[in-house]
Protein backbone atom coordinates (compact mmCIF):
# COMPACT_ATOMS: atom_id res chain seq x y z
CA UNK A 1 0.00 0.00 0.00
CA UNK A 2 2.69 2.40 1.05
CA UNK A 3 4.68 1.51 -1.98
CA UNK A 4 1.87 2.24 -4.40
CA UNK A 5 1.20 5.61 -2.81
CA UNK A 6 4.85 6.42 -3.18
CA UNK A 7 4.91 5.50 -6.86
CA UNK A 8 1.79 7.55 -7.39
CA UNK A 9 3.42 10.56 -5.83
CA UNK A 10 6.62 10.01 -7.73
CA UNK A 11 4.60 10.04 -10.91
CA UNK A 12 2.87 13.19 -9.84
CA UNK A 13 6.23 14.84 -9.32
CA UNK A 14 7.41 13.68 -12.71
CA UNK A 15 4.31 15.27 -14.20
CA UNK A 16 5.09 18.49 -12.37
CA UNK A 17 8.51 18.48 -13.95
CA UNK A 18 6.99 17.89 -17.36
CA UNK A 19 4.60 20.73 -16.78
CA UNK A 20 7.59 22.86 -15.88
CA UNK A 21 8.98 22.41 -19.33
CA UNK A 22 5.90 23.35 -21.22
CA UNK A 23 3.61 25.62 -19.31
CA UNK A 24 5.52 28.85 -18.80
CA UNK A 25 4.34 30.47 -22.01
CA UNK A 26 1.46 32.66 -21.03
CA UNK A 27 0.36 34.63 -18.07
CA UNK A 28 -2.95 32.89 -17.64
CA UNK A 29 -1.79 29.29 -17.99
CA UNK A 30 -2.21 28.89 -14.25
CA UNK A 31 -5.87 29.78 -14.37
CA UNK A 32 -6.52 27.71 -17.49
CA UNK A 33 -4.96 24.66 -15.97
CA UNK A 34 -6.83 25.05 -12.73
CA UNK A 35 -10.06 25.30 -14.67
CA UNK A 36 -9.17 22.20 -16.65
CA UNK A 37 -8.44 20.41 -13.48
CA UNK A 38 -11.82 21.06 -11.88
CA UNK A 39 -13.71 20.38 -15.08
CA UNK A 40 -12.14 17.05 -15.92
CA UNK A 41 -13.41 14.29 -13.66
CA UNK A 42 -10.57 11.93 -12.87
CA UNK A 43 -12.24 8.69 -13.87
CA UNK A 44 -10.09 7.12 -16.53
CA UNK A 45 -7.08 6.72 -14.29
CA UNK A 46 -8.14 6.15 -10.74
CA UNK A 47 -4.68 4.87 -9.73
CA UNK A 48 -3.15 8.23 -10.63
CA UNK A 49 -5.69 10.55 -9.13
CA UNK A 50 -3.03 13.08 -8.02
CA UNK A 51 -1.11 13.01 -11.28
CA UNK A 52 -2.85 15.86 -13.11
CA UNK A 53 0.01 18.25 -13.84
CA UNK A 54 0.04 21.49 -11.91
CA UNK A 55 1.29 24.69 -13.38
CA UNK A 56 4.69 25.48 -11.89
CA UNK A 57 4.89 29.26 -12.27
CA UNK A 58 3.51 31.91 -9.95
CA UNK A 59 3.45 35.55 -11.00
CA UNK A 60 4.02 38.78 -9.06
CA UNK A 61 3.13 42.44 -9.30
CA UNK A 62 5.75 45.05 -10.26
CA UNK A 63 8.40 45.60 -7.58
CA UNK A 64 6.43 43.32 -5.23
CA UNK A 65 7.25 40.05 -3.54
CA UNK A 66 3.87 39.56 -1.83
CA UNK A 67 2.07 36.46 -3.04
CA UNK A 68 -0.93 37.40 -5.16
CA UNK A 69 -4.19 35.98 -3.87
CA UNK A 70 -4.77 34.26 -7.22
CA UNK A 71 -1.65 32.14 -6.74
CA UNK A 72 -2.51 30.71 -3.33
CA UNK A 73 -4.69 27.83 -4.53
CA UNK A 74 -1.95 26.65 -6.86
CA UNK A 75 0.66 26.79 -4.12
CA UNK A 76 -1.61 24.89 -1.71
CA UNK A 77 -1.95 22.15 -4.31
CA UNK A 78 1.83 22.05 -4.71
CA UNK A 79 2.22 21.84 -0.93
CA UNK A 80 -0.31 19.01 -0.76
CA UNK A 81 1.70 17.00 -3.22
CA UNK A 82 5.12 17.80 -1.77
CA UNK A 83 4.30 17.35 1.91
CA UNK A 84 6.24 14.47 3.45
CA UNK A 85 7.74 13.25 0.18
CA UNK A 86 11.25 14.57 0.73
CA UNK A 87 11.37 15.62 -2.92
CA UNK A 88 13.96 18.35 -3.51
CA UNK A 89 12.54 21.44 -5.14
CA UNK A 90 14.29 24.46 -6.63
CA UNK A 91 12.42 27.74 -6.37
CA UNK A 92 13.77 30.03 -9.10
CA UNK A 93 12.98 33.70 -8.54
CA UNK A 94 12.89 36.14 -11.44
CA UNK A 95 12.29 39.85 -12.04
CA UNK A 96 11.30 41.93 -15.05
CA UNK A 97 13.74 44.26 -16.86
CA UNK A 98 12.65 47.38 -14.98
CA UNK A 99 15.04 48.60 -12.31
CA UNK A 100 18.67 47.74 -11.72
CA UNK A 101 20.09 44.26 -12.22
CA UNK A 102 21.54 43.68 -8.79
CA UNK A 103 18.48 45.04 -7.02
CA UNK A 104 16.38 42.72 -9.20
CA UNK A 105 18.56 39.80 -8.14
CA UNK A 106 17.51 40.60 -4.57
CA UNK A 107 13.89 41.05 -5.61
CA UNK A 108 13.88 37.64 -7.34
CA UNK A 109 15.21 36.07 -4.17
CA UNK A 110 12.55 37.77 -2.09
CA UNK A 111 9.85 36.37 -4.36
CA UNK A 112 11.27 32.85 -4.18
CA UNK A 113 11.52 33.22 -0.40
CA UNK A 114 7.85 34.21 -0.26
CA UNK A 115 6.92 31.01 -2.11
CA UNK A 116 9.24 28.95 0.14
CA UNK A 117 7.76 30.44 3.32
CA UNK A 118 4.23 29.74 2.11
CA UNK A 119 5.04 26.13 1.26
CA UNK A 120 6.74 25.65 4.64
CA UNK A 121 3.67 27.05 6.39
CA UNK A 122 1.69 24.44 4.50
CA UNK A 123 3.86 21.73 6.02
CA UNK A 124 6.52 21.20 3.34
CA UNK A 125 9.96 20.41 4.81
CA UNK A 126 12.08 23.58 4.50
CA UNK A 127 15.17 21.42 4.00
CA UNK A 128 13.85 20.18 0.66
CA UNK A 129 13.40 23.68 -0.80
CA UNK A 130 16.30 25.51 -2.43
CA UNK A 131 15.91 29.15 -3.38
CA UNK A 132 17.89 30.63 -6.26
CA UNK A 133 17.43 34.01 -7.90
CA UNK A 134 18.23 34.85 -11.49
CA UNK A 135 17.04 38.44 -11.18
CA UNK A 136 16.29 39.77 -14.66
CA UNK A 137 19.01 37.68 -16.32
CA UNK A 138 16.77 34.89 -17.65
CA UNK A 139 13.49 36.35 -18.87
CA UNK A 140 10.80 33.86 -19.90
CA UNK A 141 9.63 36.25 -22.61
CA UNK A 142 11.91 38.76 -24.35
CA UNK A 143 10.80 42.28 -25.14
CA UNK A 144 10.39 45.68 -23.52
CA UNK A 145 6.61 45.68 -23.08
CA UNK A 146 4.23 45.18 -20.19
CA UNK A 147 2.96 41.80 -21.37
CA UNK A 148 6.50 40.39 -21.41
CA UNK A 149 7.31 42.00 -18.08
CA UNK A 150 4.22 40.53 -16.39
CA UNK A 151 5.32 37.06 -17.49
CA UNK A 152 8.88 37.62 -16.30
CA UNK A 153 7.99 38.61 -12.70
CA UNK A 154 7.76 35.03 -11.53
CA UNK A 155 8.88 32.13 -9.41
CA UNK A 156 9.32 28.80 -11.15
CA UNK A 157 8.90 25.64 -9.08
CA UNK A 158 11.36 23.10 -10.49
CA UNK A 159 11.24 19.34 -9.75
CA UNK B 1 59.16 63.83 -58.42
CA UNK B 2 55.96 63.04 -60.25
CA UNK B 3 56.43 59.41 -59.38
CA UNK B 4 56.87 60.16 -55.71
CA UNK B 5 53.72 62.23 -55.62
CA UNK B 6 51.79 59.44 -57.29
CA UNK B 7 52.90 56.96 -54.69
CA UNK B 8 51.94 59.39 -51.98
CA UNK B 9 48.52 59.91 -53.52
CA UNK B 10 47.90 56.23 -53.90
CA UNK B 11 48.94 55.75 -50.31
CA UNK B 12 46.44 58.39 -49.27
CA UNK B 13 43.62 56.92 -51.29
CA UNK B 14 44.24 53.38 -50.04
CA UNK B 15 44.41 54.79 -46.56
CA UNK B 16 41.01 56.38 -47.07
CA UNK B 17 39.49 53.07 -48.13
CA UNK B 18 40.92 51.34 -45.10
CA UNK B 19 39.63 54.01 -42.81
CA UNK B 20 36.17 53.89 -44.33
CA UNK B 21 35.89 50.15 -43.86
CA UNK B 22 37.10 50.43 -40.29
CA UNK B 23 34.56 53.13 -39.59
CA UNK B 24 31.70 51.18 -41.09
CA UNK B 25 32.08 48.75 -38.20
CA UNK B 26 31.90 51.40 -35.55
CA UNK B 27 30.19 54.67 -36.27
CA UNK B 28 29.81 56.68 -33.12
CA UNK B 29 26.57 58.56 -33.29
CA UNK B 30 26.67 61.82 -31.37
CA UNK B 31 23.16 62.59 -30.18
CA UNK B 32 23.85 65.76 -28.23
CA UNK B 33 26.81 68.11 -28.56
CA UNK B 34 28.33 71.03 -26.77
CA UNK B 35 26.88 74.26 -28.25
CA UNK B 36 30.29 75.89 -28.56
CA UNK B 37 33.00 73.29 -29.24
CA UNK B 38 36.57 74.42 -29.90
CA UNK B 39 37.57 74.18 -33.59
CA UNK B 40 40.73 72.10 -33.95
CA UNK B 41 42.48 70.54 -36.95
CA UNK B 42 44.40 67.29 -36.82
CA UNK B 43 46.31 67.40 -40.11
CA UNK B 44 47.02 63.99 -41.70
CA UNK B 45 50.29 62.63 -40.27
CA UNK B 46 53.26 61.63 -42.41
CA UNK B 47 54.55 58.05 -42.39
CA UNK B 48 58.19 57.44 -43.22
CA UNK B 49 58.05 53.67 -43.22
CA UNK B 50 57.20 51.26 -46.01
CA UNK B 51 53.77 49.98 -46.89
CA UNK B 52 50.53 51.34 -45.53
CA UNK B 53 49.60 51.89 -41.91
CA UNK B 54 46.71 49.78 -40.67
CA UNK B 55 45.09 52.75 -38.94
CA UNK B 56 44.64 56.44 -39.75
CA UNK B 57 46.15 57.87 -36.58
CA UNK B 58 45.14 61.49 -37.17
CA UNK B 59 41.57 60.36 -37.85
CA UNK B 60 41.42 58.42 -34.57
CA UNK B 61 42.63 61.51 -32.71
CA UNK B 62 39.96 63.65 -34.43
CA UNK B 63 37.27 61.11 -33.54
CA UNK B 64 38.40 61.02 -29.89
CA UNK B 65 38.31 64.81 -29.61
CA UNK B 66 34.91 64.98 -31.31
CA UNK B 67 33.44 62.36 -28.97
CA UNK B 68 34.48 64.42 -25.95
CA UNK B 69 32.00 67.02 -27.18
CA UNK B 70 34.43 69.82 -26.36
CA UNK B 71 36.00 69.94 -29.82
CA UNK B 72 34.85 70.37 -33.40
CA UNK B 73 37.61 68.80 -35.54
CA UNK B 74 37.96 70.29 -39.04
CA UNK B 75 37.17 67.72 -41.76
CA UNK B 76 40.20 66.78 -43.84
CA UNK B 77 38.52 67.90 -47.06
CA UNK B 78 38.11 71.45 -45.68
CA UNK B 79 41.82 71.83 -44.89
CA UNK B 80 43.74 74.18 -47.20
CA UNK B 81 47.06 72.47 -46.51
CA UNK B 82 48.40 69.39 -44.73
CA UNK B 83 51.27 70.67 -42.55
CA UNK B 84 53.48 67.98 -41.08
CA UNK B 85 55.22 70.18 -38.51
CA UNK B 86 54.62 73.55 -36.74
CA UNK B 87 56.83 75.50 -39.18
CA UNK B 88 54.58 74.33 -42.03
CA UNK B 89 51.47 75.74 -40.34
CA UNK B 90 50.29 78.80 -42.29
CA UNK B 91 48.34 80.70 -39.67
CA UNK B 92 46.29 82.73 -42.15
CA UNK B 93 44.87 79.56 -43.76
CA UNK B 94 43.67 78.25 -40.42
CA UNK B 95 42.33 81.60 -39.23
CA UNK B 96 40.10 81.69 -42.32
CA UNK B 97 38.60 78.39 -41.19
CA UNK B 98 38.24 79.65 -37.63
CA UNK B 99 40.52 76.87 -36.41
CA UNK B 100 41.99 77.60 -32.98
CA UNK B 101 44.47 74.73 -32.74
CA UNK B 102 46.39 72.60 -35.22
CA UNK B 103 47.90 69.20 -34.48
CA UNK B 104 50.70 68.04 -36.76
CA UNK B 105 52.56 64.75 -36.62
CA UNK B 106 55.08 62.35 -38.09
CA UNK B 107 55.07 58.61 -37.70
CA UNK B 108 58.30 56.64 -38.03
CA UNK B 109 58.94 52.93 -37.94
CA UNK B 110 60.69 51.64 -34.84
CA UNK B 111 61.96 48.22 -33.90
CA UNK B 112 58.70 46.22 -33.64
CA UNK B 113 56.47 49.25 -33.78
CA UNK B 114 55.96 52.93 -34.29
CA UNK B 115 57.09 56.28 -32.98
CA UNK B 116 54.74 59.23 -33.27
CA UNK B 117 56.12 62.75 -32.88
CA UNK B 118 53.31 65.29 -32.70
CA UNK B 119 52.94 69.00 -32.05
CA UNK B 120 50.17 71.26 -30.88
CA UNK B 121 50.05 74.77 -32.34
CA UNK B 122 47.87 77.65 -31.17
CA UNK B 123 46.64 79.50 -34.26
CA UNK B 124 45.54 82.76 -32.65
CA UNK B 125 48.55 82.92 -30.35
CA UNK B 126 50.72 81.95 -33.36
CA UNK B 127 52.79 79.73 -31.12
CA UNK B 128 53.73 76.10 -30.69
CA UNK B 129 52.39 74.71 -27.40
CA UNK B 130 54.33 71.44 -27.36
CA UNK B 131 56.08 68.69 -29.29
CA UNK B 132 55.70 65.21 -27.78
CA UNK B 133 56.41 61.61 -28.64
CA UNK B 134 54.44 58.42 -28.14
CA UNK B 135 55.56 54.98 -29.19
CA UNK B 136 53.86 51.62 -29.38
CA UNK B 137 54.23 48.09 -30.64
CA UNK B 138 53.14 46.76 -34.01
CA UNK B 139 49.54 46.14 -32.89
CA UNK B 140 49.33 49.33 -30.81
CA UNK B 141 48.77 52.02 -33.41
CA UNK B 142 45.32 52.77 -31.97
CA UNK B 143 46.81 53.04 -28.48
CA UNK B 144 49.42 55.47 -29.82
CA UNK B 145 46.62 57.58 -31.31
CA UNK B 146 44.55 57.56 -28.09
CA UNK B 147 47.59 58.55 -26.01
CA UNK B 148 48.30 61.47 -28.34
CA UNK B 149 44.63 62.52 -28.11
CA UNK B 150 44.93 62.44 -24.29
CA UNK B 151 47.92 64.81 -24.47
CA UNK B 152 46.16 67.27 -26.79
CA UNK B 153 42.97 67.16 -24.70
CA UNK B 154 44.79 67.84 -21.45
CA UNK B 155 46.96 70.64 -22.87
CA UNK B 156 43.87 72.56 -24.01
CA UNK B 157 41.23 71.74 -21.37
CA UNK B 158 43.38 71.13 -18.31
CA UNK B 159 41.49 67.86 -17.79
CA UNK B 160 43.34 64.57 -18.07
CA UNK B 161 42.19 62.69 -21.17
CA UNK B 162 40.58 59.24 -20.90
CA UNK B 163 40.73 58.16 -24.53
CA UNK B 164 43.41 55.56 -23.84
CA UNK B 165 41.10 53.51 -21.61
CA UNK B 166 38.93 50.45 -22.14
CA UNK B 167 35.66 48.96 -21.06
CA UNK B 168 34.37 45.55 -20.10
CA UNK B 169 30.73 44.72 -20.74
CA UNK B 170 28.34 41.80 -21.04
CA UNK B 171 27.03 40.57 -24.38
CA UNK B 172 24.18 38.13 -24.80
CA UNK B 173 23.70 36.51 -28.17
CA UNK B 174 22.30 33.22 -29.39
CA UNK B 175 24.07 30.26 -30.88
CA UNK B 176 22.06 27.31 -32.15
CA UNK B 177 18.98 28.57 -30.33
CA UNK B 178 20.76 28.71 -26.96
CA UNK B 179 21.82 31.91 -25.22
CA UNK B 180 25.52 32.70 -25.08
CA UNK B 181 26.73 35.13 -22.42
CA UNK B 182 30.11 36.76 -22.88
CA UNK B 183 32.35 39.07 -20.95
CA UNK B 184 33.63 41.45 -23.61
CA UNK B 185 36.51 43.89 -23.63
CA UNK B 186 36.93 46.85 -26.00
CA UNK B 187 38.63 50.20 -26.39
CA UNK B 188 36.50 52.95 -24.89
CA UNK B 189 35.53 54.08 -28.43
CA UNK B 190 34.08 50.60 -29.04
CA UNK B 191 36.89 49.47 -31.35
CA UNK B 192 38.80 46.20 -31.01
CA UNK B 193 36.05 44.41 -29.10
CA UNK B 194 36.98 40.87 -28.13
CA UNK B 195 35.60 38.14 -25.91
CA UNK B 196 37.24 37.55 -22.53
CA UNK B 197 35.19 34.45 -21.71
CA UNK B 198 32.03 32.71 -22.90
CA UNK B 199 29.35 31.26 -20.63
CA UNK B 200 26.21 29.18 -21.15
CA UNK B 201 24.68 30.66 -17.96
CA UNK B 202 24.24 34.37 -17.17
CA UNK B 203 27.21 36.53 -16.23
CA UNK B 204 26.83 39.96 -14.67
CA UNK B 205 28.34 42.87 -12.70
CA UNK B 206 31.86 43.15 -14.17
CA UNK B 207 34.14 45.36 -12.06
CA UNK B 208 37.76 46.35 -12.80
CA UNK B 209 40.50 46.04 -10.21
CA UNK B 210 41.99 49.50 -9.57
CA UNK B 211 45.24 48.53 -11.33
CA UNK B 212 43.34 47.51 -14.46
CA UNK B 213 44.86 44.02 -14.41
CA UNK B 214 41.85 42.00 -13.21
CA UNK B 215 38.08 41.83 -13.44
CA UNK B 216 35.60 40.58 -10.84
CA UNK B 217 32.16 39.36 -11.90
CA UNK B 218 29.18 37.20 -11.01
CA UNK B 219 28.70 33.96 -12.93
CA UNK B 220 25.88 31.43 -12.67
CA UNK B 221 28.00 28.63 -14.15
CA UNK B 222 27.94 26.60 -10.90
CA UNK B 223 24.13 26.60 -10.89
CA UNK B 224 23.91 29.54 -8.53
CA UNK B 225 25.45 33.01 -8.54
CA UNK B 226 29.11 33.04 -7.49
CA UNK B 227 31.79 35.77 -7.51
CA UNK B 228 34.95 35.23 -9.54
CA UNK B 229 38.12 37.25 -10.10
CA UNK B 230 40.04 36.84 -13.31
CA UNK B 231 43.45 38.04 -14.47
CA UNK B 232 42.93 39.80 -17.81
CA UNK B 233 46.42 39.05 -19.12
CA UNK B 234 46.80 35.39 -18.13
CA UNK B 235 43.14 34.32 -17.97
CA UNK B 236 43.82 32.72 -14.57
CA UNK B 237 40.78 32.95 -12.34
CA UNK B 238 39.59 32.19 -8.87
CA UNK B 239 36.12 31.62 -7.43
CA UNK B 240 35.85 33.88 -4.38
CA UNK B 241 32.43 32.92 -2.99
CA UNK B 242 30.09 29.96 -3.00
CA UNK B 243 27.52 30.82 -0.36
CA UNK B 244 23.90 29.80 -0.31
CA UNK B 245 21.74 32.53 -1.86
CA UNK B 246 22.91 35.69 -3.54
CA UNK B 247 26.63 36.31 -4.15
CA UNK B 248 26.69 39.55 -6.13
CA UNK B 249 27.87 43.12 -6.78
CA UNK B 250 31.63 42.71 -6.34
CA UNK B 251 33.47 46.05 -6.17
CA UNK B 252 37.16 46.42 -5.55
CA UNK B 253 38.30 48.91 -2.88
CA UNK B 254 40.35 51.85 -4.23
CA UNK B 255 43.58 50.33 -2.83
CA UNK B 256 42.78 46.90 -4.32
CA UNK B 257 43.10 44.99 -1.02
CA UNK B 258 39.41 44.46 -0.32
CA UNK B 259 36.22 43.71 -2.17
CA UNK B 260 32.74 44.82 -1.17
CA UNK B 261 29.94 42.45 -2.18
CA UNK B 262 26.43 41.29 -1.38
CA UNK B 263 25.69 37.96 0.30
CA UNK B 264 22.27 36.71 1.38
CA UNK B 265 23.50 33.68 3.36
CA UNK B 266 22.06 35.25 6.53
CA UNK B 267 18.55 35.23 5.07
CA UNK B 268 18.47 38.47 3.12
CA UNK B 269 20.96 40.55 1.13
CA UNK B 270 23.62 42.23 3.27
CA UNK B 271 26.78 44.15 2.38
CA UNK B 272 30.02 42.32 3.17
CA UNK B 273 33.67 43.28 2.78
CA UNK B 274 36.13 40.55 1.84
CA UNK B 275 39.79 41.08 2.78
CA UNK B 276 41.55 39.70 -0.29
CA UNK B 277 44.77 39.06 1.65
CA UNK B 278 43.32 37.12 4.58
CA UNK B 279 40.16 35.77 2.91
CA UNK B 280 38.09 37.03 5.84
CA UNK B 281 34.51 38.25 5.29
CA UNK B 282 33.14 41.06 7.45
CA UNK B 283 29.44 41.77 7.52
CA UNK B 284 28.78 45.52 7.22
CA UNK B 285 24.96 45.87 7.26
CA UNK B 286 22.32 44.33 9.54
CA UNK B 287 18.87 45.00 8.20
CA UNK B 288 15.93 42.92 7.04
CA UNK B 289 15.61 45.12 3.93
CA UNK B 290 17.46 44.62 0.65
CA UNK B 291 20.97 46.07 0.94
CA UNK B 292 22.86 45.84 -2.33
CA UNK B 293 25.02 47.51 -5.01
CA UNK B 294 27.90 48.72 -2.81
CA UNK B 295 30.46 51.15 -4.25
CA UNK B 296 33.49 52.68 -2.55
CA UNK B 297 34.07 56.33 -1.85
CA UNK B 298 37.51 57.27 -3.31
CA UNK B 299 39.07 57.53 0.18
CA UNK B 300 38.08 53.90 0.89
CA UNK B 301 36.54 54.93 4.22
CA UNK B 302 32.90 54.50 3.37
CA UNK B 303 30.57 52.72 0.97
CA UNK B 304 27.50 53.96 -0.83
CA UNK B 305 24.83 51.31 -1.41
CA UNK B 306 21.19 50.77 -2.37
CA UNK B 307 18.66 49.85 0.31
CA UNK B 308 14.89 49.68 0.46
CA UNK B 309 14.91 50.00 4.26
CA UNK B 310 12.83 53.15 3.86
CA UNK B 311 10.24 51.30 1.77
CA UNK B 312 11.67 52.16 -1.65
CA UNK B 313 15.20 51.78 -3.03
CA UNK B 314 17.36 54.76 -2.10
CA UNK B 315 21.09 55.44 -1.81
CA UNK B 316 22.73 55.30 1.61
CA UNK B 317 26.27 55.89 2.84
CA UNK B 318 27.92 53.53 5.30
CA UNK B 319 30.95 54.73 7.28
CA UNK B 320 33.12 51.65 7.70
CA UNK B 321 34.87 52.64 10.95
CA UNK B 322 31.65 53.34 12.86
CA UNK B 323 29.01 51.39 10.95
CA UNK B 324 26.89 54.55 10.77
CA UNK B 325 24.39 54.63 7.90
CA UNK B 326 23.13 57.91 6.39
CA UNK B 327 20.55 58.30 3.65
CA UNK B 328 21.84 60.33 0.68
CA UNK B 329 18.94 60.49 -1.82
CA UNK B 330 15.47 61.90 -1.21
CA UNK B 331 14.25 62.88 -4.69
CA UNK B 332 12.03 60.27 -6.35
CA UNK B 333 10.91 56.80 -5.31
CA UNK B 334 13.64 54.77 -7.02
CA UNK B 335 17.34 55.57 -6.82
CA UNK B 336 19.75 52.67 -7.22
CA UNK B 337 23.12 51.32 -8.49
CA UNK B 338 25.10 54.43 -7.62
CA UNK B 339 28.72 55.13 -8.53
CA UNK B 340 30.91 57.86 -7.04
CA UNK B 341 32.96 60.26 -9.17
CA UNK B 342 36.77 60.10 -8.75
CA UNK B 343 36.77 63.35 -6.73
CA UNK B 344 34.15 61.94 -4.35
CA UNK B 345 31.81 64.88 -4.92
CA UNK B 346 29.21 63.48 -7.30
CA UNK B 347 26.98 60.45 -7.24
CA UNK B 348 25.56 58.98 -10.44
CA UNK B 349 22.67 56.53 -10.25
CA UNK B 350 19.64 55.00 -11.89
CA UNK B 351 16.69 57.22 -11.10
CA UNK B 352 13.02 56.67 -11.82
CA UNK B 353 10.77 59.60 -12.46
CA UNK B 354 7.29 59.31 -13.98
CA UNK B 355 7.78 55.59 -14.56
CA UNK B 356 10.91 56.10 -16.62
CA UNK B 357 14.40 54.91 -15.66
CA UNK B 358 17.13 57.43 -16.44
CA UNK B 359 20.65 58.26 -15.30
CA UNK B 360 20.93 61.10 -12.78
CA UNK B 361 23.77 62.84 -10.96
CA UNK B 362 23.64 64.26 -7.49
CA UNK B 363 25.95 66.72 -5.80
CA UNK B 364 26.61 64.83 -2.55
CA UNK B 365 27.10 67.99 -0.48
CA UNK B 366 23.99 69.89 -1.61
CA UNK B 367 21.76 66.94 -2.56
CA UNK B 368 20.99 68.70 -5.85
CA UNK B 369 19.90 66.12 -8.43
CA UNK B 370 20.04 66.42 -12.21
CA UNK B 371 18.84 64.08 -14.95
CA UNK B 372 21.48 63.29 -17.59
CA UNK B 373 19.49 61.11 -19.97
CA UNK B 374 15.94 61.02 -21.26
CA UNK B 375 15.55 57.54 -22.66
CA UNK B 376 13.39 55.09 -20.70
CA UNK B 377 15.46 52.06 -19.72
CA UNK B 378 18.87 53.48 -18.83
CA UNK B 379 21.01 51.61 -16.33
CA UNK B 380 24.48 50.60 -15.11
CA UNK B 381 26.28 53.99 -15.18
CA UNK B 382 30.09 53.73 -15.01
CA UNK B 383 32.24 56.87 -14.68
CA UNK B 384 35.46 57.56 -16.63
CA UNK B 385 38.61 57.80 -14.51
CA UNK B 386 38.82 61.55 -15.26
CA UNK B 387 35.23 62.08 -14.07
CA UNK B 388 34.21 63.86 -17.28
CA UNK B 389 31.88 61.25 -18.80
CA UNK B 390 30.02 58.10 -17.96
CA UNK B 391 29.06 55.06 -19.98
CA UNK B 392 25.67 53.42 -19.48
CA UNK B 393 23.38 50.80 -20.95
CA UNK B 394 20.10 51.61 -22.65
CA UNK B 395 17.64 50.03 -25.05
CA UNK B 396 17.04 50.70 -28.71
CA UNK B 397 13.87 48.83 -29.54
CA UNK B 398 14.26 45.54 -27.72
CA UNK B 399 18.04 45.52 -28.01
CA UNK B 400 20.56 46.61 -25.41
CA UNK B 401 23.12 49.18 -26.56
CA UNK B 402 25.83 51.24 -24.84
CA UNK B 403 25.87 55.01 -24.69
CA UNK B 404 27.87 57.76 -23.03
CA UNK B 405 27.00 61.14 -21.56
CA UNK B 406 29.12 63.85 -19.96
CA UNK B 407 28.56 64.48 -16.26
CA UNK B 408 27.50 68.03 -17.12
CA UNK B 409 24.93 66.53 -19.56
CA UNK B 410 26.37 68.61 -22.42
CA UNK B 411 27.45 65.72 -24.63
CA UNK B 412 25.84 62.41 -25.40
CA UNK B 413 26.59 59.66 -27.89
CA UNK B 414 25.64 56.07 -28.67
CA UNK B 415 28.33 53.52 -29.24
CA UNK B 416 28.11 51.54 -32.45
CA UNK B 417 25.74 48.68 -31.83
CA UNK B 418 26.99 45.21 -32.52
CA UNK B 419 25.64 41.70 -32.69
CA UNK B 420 23.50 40.66 -29.72
CA UNK B 421 22.38 42.49 -26.63
CA UNK B 422 25.07 44.49 -24.84
CA UNK B 423 24.87 45.82 -21.28
CA UNK B 424 26.65 46.59 -18.00
CA UNK B 425 29.60 48.65 -19.29
CA UNK B 426 32.46 49.06 -16.81
CA UNK B 427 34.87 51.88 -17.67
CA UNK B 428 38.46 50.92 -16.92
CA UNK B 429 40.80 52.85 -14.65
CA UNK B 430 43.93 54.44 -16.13
CA UNK B 431 46.43 51.74 -16.98
CA UNK B 432 49.53 53.60 -15.72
Amino acid sequence: MFKSVKTGLGLACAMVVLAGCSSTDTDDTAQQQMVEQTQEPVVEAPAQETAVPLDNVVYFDFDKSLLRSDTRDLLIQHADRLRGTGTSVRLEGHADELGTREYNLALGERRANAVRDFLVLQGVDAGTLEVISYGEERPAVPGSNESARAQNRRVVIVK
Amino acid sequence: MMNKLKILLSVISVNCVLVLSAQAQMVVEITRGNPDPTPIAVAPFSWSGGGILSEDVSDIISADLRRSGLFAPVPKEDMLSFPKSPDEVIFRDWRILGTEYVVTGRIEPQANGYLLTFDLTNVFGQSKMFTKQVSGGRDQLRDVAHRAADEVFEAITGIRGAFDTEMIYVRESASGGRPVYELMRADIDGARSRSIRRFSQPVMSPNWSPDGQEVAYVSFETGRPAIFRENLRTGARQQLTNFKGINSSPTWSPDGTKMAMVLSKDGNPEIYVLDLNTGRFTRMTRHFAIDTEPNWMPDGKSLVFTSDRGGKPQIYQLTLATGQVDRLTFDGDYNARSRVSPDGKTLVMVHRSRGVFTIATMDIRTGQMRLLTETTLDESPSIAPNGAMLMYATKRGDRGILAAVSLDAGVKYNLPSQRGDVREPAWSPYFD
